[in-house]
């Protein structure tokens, strides 16, 4: 591709321009809906999107051992750190909307407007020439030329670099880490405190009917009313929660309705104490 | 495409991943806009090695994505680290240290 892109004629140089523009729109434009949207997820994807478009540019820009790292490195294993972070941690937390700080939006817009005037008006007095012939680049070709850089010129940094990438990984080992404070809890152990919580059963299992099998459906108690308990905890603030299909009565029978049931004990509970706050208690 | 181009383009980018890094309060998306930060950085680096038609600006940017790579690394293990003991990601309940 680089090889098309560094040629001379018209018509590359028109799809050169053509290409810049529409990387450019993509790039900017994910990175202010990165900014604007509140999930951590959608922010990774749009991430994503500016790390792929710049990975072009490089290209055109003649730099294509960048362009790769910048796809290995950023887009395969920087992002997928993240994603994994996110996984651990923040899956279930969007980022709240409301200001703590009086007036700190309209402050981080007045400080935004001022660093692109002042960095306008930086590259607008530098004299920024056109771009030299890429034959002008020392070496064979780009890979050579940068292992020679590397190895020759830059060989003091590129060890250092080497030292620093040991000491984050064991600095992210020590972070990481957690000491066990208390002895590990051994079976025994973990049946009397079962015991104890009044919980013999595991939790339900969400809703498995004659027209579903999903996660995302409550499963029903007996007297018709769905159980919170069966789903996972994490789907109640996505809203996601499929509504439990309605019950009908046997002809005969008096029907039950949610309000007459509503203050009888949950028969999935020995004791029948409120059992919502003991989700995943008895493995912990 | 003339090198300005990239500069004024990497200098957008970089604005607007630091207005993410002032408004946003999650701190991995925090992360990411250093991160978006750092990219806009690597191509104002790549643009003028291609306008100098040397090599010097393509190993500056390796060794900055080598030095983001292991900012990442670290950082996300302090993030990890406050959220088990806070079990939050948010940067307002890490206020021990607030006057």
């Amino acid at each position: 591709m680089t090889h098309v892109l560094a040629a001379g004629t018209n018509t590359d140089v028109i799809a050169r321009e053509t290409l810049f523009w529409i990387l450019a729109v993509a790039s900017v434009g994910s990175a202010l809906a990165m900014i604007l949207v509140r999930r951590a997820v959608h922010c990774a994807m749009m991430l994503a999107v500016v790390m792929l478009s710049l990975a072009t540019m490089y290209a055109m820009l003649g730099a294509p051992f960048l362009a790769f790292v910048q796809i290995i490195v950023y887009t395969g294993a920087v992002l997928m750190l993240f994603l994994f972070v996110i996984m651990l941690i923040g899956i279930s937390s969007a980022d709240s909307i409301v200001e703590t700080i009086k007036g700190q939006r309209l402050a981080a817009g007045f400080a935004a407007i001022g660093l692109l005037v002042l960095l306008i008006l930086g590259i607008g007095h530098a004299a920024i020439g056109p771009a030299a012939p890429s034959t002008a680049a020392n070496g064979a070709n780009n890979l050579s030329g940068i292992a020679a850089l590397i190895f020759t010129t830059y060989v003091f940094p590129f060890e250092v670099t080497g030292a620093l990438l040991i000491t984050a990984a064991l600095g992210a080992m020590v972070l990481a880490h957690r000491e066990r404070t208390a002895p590990k809890p051994t079976q025994r152990d973990l049946a009397a405190r079962r015991l104890a919580s009044g919980q013999l059963a595991p939790e339900p299992s969400p809703g498995v009917y004659a027209l579903h099998d999903a996660a995302d459906r409550p499963a029903l108690l007996p007297d018709g009313t769905p159980s919170e308990r069966s789903v996972s905890p994490v789907l109640a603030p996505r809203e996601v929660i499929e509504a439990p299909p309605a019950v009908r009565p046997k002809e005969g029978t008096p029907a039950i309705t949610a309000e007459s049931s509503e203050r009888e004990p949950d028969p999935l509970t020995p004791s029948g104490q409120a059992a919502s706050g003991q989700i995943g208690r008895a493995d912990s | 495409m003339s090198p300005v181009h990239y500069v004024a383009l990497s200098v957008i980018l970089f604005v607007i991943g630091g207005v993410g890094v002032l408004v946003r309060r999650n701190a991995i998306v925090i992360f990411m806009c250093i991160e978006l930060m750092l990219n806009a950085c690597n191509l104002a680096f790549v643009a003028f090695a291609s306008m100098h038609g040397n090599l010097d600006g393509q190993v500056i940017a390796f060794f900055v994505m080598v030095v983001a790579a292991a900012e990442v690394v670290v950082g996300l293990a302090i993030l990890m680290a406050i959220y088990r003991a806070r079990r939050s990601a948010s940067v307002d309940d890490a206020n021990l240290l607030k006057y």
